[in-house]
């Protein structure tokens, strides 16, 4: 399990992060929202130790992140964030395959290269495994990177804003894609969203956050609600209810 | 798989190009005292692959720590800094430098004063906290920038005499190479590449940009500066070897990227070792043999690296 407790992030004056505490329940995924500044790439990026934060402690596992070996953790979280500009001569196998440099390196073993087959074959990348990734499309580079975090094979996942730049269809997939991570294999999944809908649809916990504190953290039906939303974004939402999911309408 | 054989095939390529332009340097022309001349160029040769092997790891590695193809090692005041050593110990001494200092305290001098440097270059941003490589490289640039200034100010100051022994160290040159400094810098290079090719899977991380590289379990503050460490003293063999030369780790290196479409990086420092010790030795054969020792290599690898760089845009369109 992942938990954070009392992390404290500032740039100079401003306060990003004001003691957010919080437990992230396993194998599910949970959805990170608020508005812009609010502070969850911010929180992503913390509990990823790609930012080191001014006060508070990561758990994962009940152990504080900072005990583990940088190649351990690595073992057991993985974090995918957007601008993965790489103007690298690499080949889409080439990158997925760095999925497995927390394990062996880049001797790669029998396993390694099952669990590679495996991730590309999960994204659907067969056909343009051998294609150059700054030849692909905005789409076709975030499923690639996808396929890397899958090869990984991490119980925590942790995804910042994975679908900007992707159009419906991609959006959909991946999030569906997100949902199989979990239920098939068990992962955790933490999200940054930004589209409220996506978090309806396919989350089981929603986090708010505004002004860098925790507002809200429960189950998805608790939190798509008119009254909590409107508290969130300070928008009015309009919620239907359709096939069972609720859809918010705030245009 | 098909790409797989064409580098393997151009690393052959390449390393028979080295050999032929070594033999060439090493065997054109020899005249009747062979033994004396072989000897000579010998030293030369060896000269030169150690400036190489510097140029090539220490450009390679910084343009991946970068993530940059237009930036070498010098932007970060290494060459200044030679500079204006080699103009202090000049104004302090005028003409009686060479009697004072000889050419390997010159030499240790230049080394431990640019690896000195760099260490606290290197101690002073890391011990902020501020575990910024863009901010150690703009720290760098300022430095390097000071350090020109103040030896252009003393060169001011200097007799126009003595500016000429100044002078003399302004341009790289493999003439003047006094041979019981080749084999400390070869055994210093030799470990050094040996320690850095151990570590070039880590390079491989690294070009995918910080994120990724702790993503993947790097100790990325740790990697960096083990890196940095190792360009600097690279870095400083070579210049106080030769001179300035890592204007030549610019063309190189995209040459190298250019032909050896490759992201392992032990491939692709090895290539570039190579392509770097044939512009030498080609430029160094037709600054010897065909302009008769009248312009410096430097001018030669420069105007070669322009056409090749027009070349290239015209060709690609994007760099």
């Amino acid at each position: 399990m992942i938990e954070v407790q009392e992390i404290t992030k500032q740039y100079g004056e401003k306060v990003v992060l004001d003691k957010v505490g919080l437990q992230f329940h396993k194998g599910k995924v949970t959805s990170l929202i608020g508005s812009n500044g609010a502070g969850k790439s911010t929180l992503l990026s913390v509990i990823s130790r790609l930012l080191s934060q001014d006060g508070g402690v990561v758990m994962v596992d009940e152990k504080n992140v900072t005990e583990y070996k940088n190649r351990m953790l690595a073992q057991r979280l993985s974090i995918l964030k957007q601008s993965n500009h790489v103007r690298l001569k690499l080949t889409v196998r080439e990158l997925v395959s760095f999925g497995r440099f927390p394990y062996s390196q880049d001797k790669l073993t029998k396993e390694d290269m099952m669990k590679v087959d495996r991730a590309i074959d999960f994204l659907n990348l067969r056909a343009i495994e051998h294609a150059y990734i700054d030849e692909l499309s905005g789409g076709q580079k975030q499923r690639a990177y996808m396929a890397m975090v899958v090869a990984q094979d991490t119980e925590y996942i942790l995804l910042d804003e994975p679908l900007n730049n992707l159009d419906m269809k991609h959006s959909v997939q991946t999030m569906k894609m997100m949902r199989q991570l979990a239920d098939e294999l068990g992962k955790t999944i933490i999200v940054v969203l930004h589209d409220i809908n996506f978090a309806s649809h396919y989350s089981d916990y929603i986090v708010a956050l505004k002004d860098g504190k925790v507002i809200y953290h429960d189950t998805t039906d608790n939190i798509i609600r008119e009254d909590v939303l409107k508290d969130v974004f300070g928008v009015r939402v309009k919620i239907c209810e359709f096939d069972h999911k609720r859809i918010c309408n705030y245009f | 798989m098909e790409k797989k054989i064409n580098i393997r095939r151009n690393l052959w390529i390449a390393l028979l190009l080295m050999m032929a332009s070594g033999a060439l340097f090493l065997f054109y022309n020899l005249g009747s005292s062979w033994e004396f001349a072989l000897r000579l160029r010998g030293f030369k040769v060896v000269a030169i692959l150690v400036v190489a092997g510097c140029v090539a790891f220490s450009s390679v590695a910084f343009q991946t720590l970068t993530n940059n193809r237009i930036l070498t090692p010098s932007i970060m005041g290494f060459e200044s800094l030679y500079l204006l050593i080699q103009t202090v110990i000049v104004y302090l001494y005028s003409d009686q430098t060479y009697r004072v200092l000889s050419s390997i305290d010159n030499f240790l001098v230049s080394v431990a004063g640019m690896i000195g440097f760099s260490f606290l270059l290197y101690l002073l941003i890391y011990k902020k906290g501020k575990d910024n490589l863009y901010l150690l490289l703009l720290v760098g640039i300022i430095l390097g920038t000071l350090f020109s200034s103040l030896s252009s100010f003393m060169q001011l100051l200097i007799d126009p005499n003595d500016f000429f022994i100044v002078q003399g160290k302004m341009f790289a040159t493999f003439n003047k190479i006094n041979n019981k400094l080749l084999w400390p810098s070869l055994v210093v290079m030799t470990a050094t590449l040996l320690i850095g090719f151990r570590m070039t899977r880590y390079l491989d991380v690294l070009a995918l940009g910080r994120d990724q590289a702790i993503n993947l379990g790097l100790d990325y503050n740790r990697v960096v500066k083990i890196f940095l460490v190792i360009i600097a003293v690279l870095v400083s063999v070579s210049t106080a070897l030769v001179g300035p030369i890592t204007f030549l780790g610019l063309l190189v290196t995209n040459l190298t990227y250019e032909l050896f479409r490759t992201h392992k990086h032990h491939l692709l420092i090895a290539a570039c070792i190579m392509v770097s010790a044939t512009a030498l030795l080609i430029g160094q054969f037709l600054m010897e043999r065909v302009f008769n020792l009248s312009i410096p290599l430097s001018a030669i690898i420069n105007m070669v690296g322009g056409f090749y760089f027009i070349y290239l845009l015209l060709r690609v369109k994007k760099l």
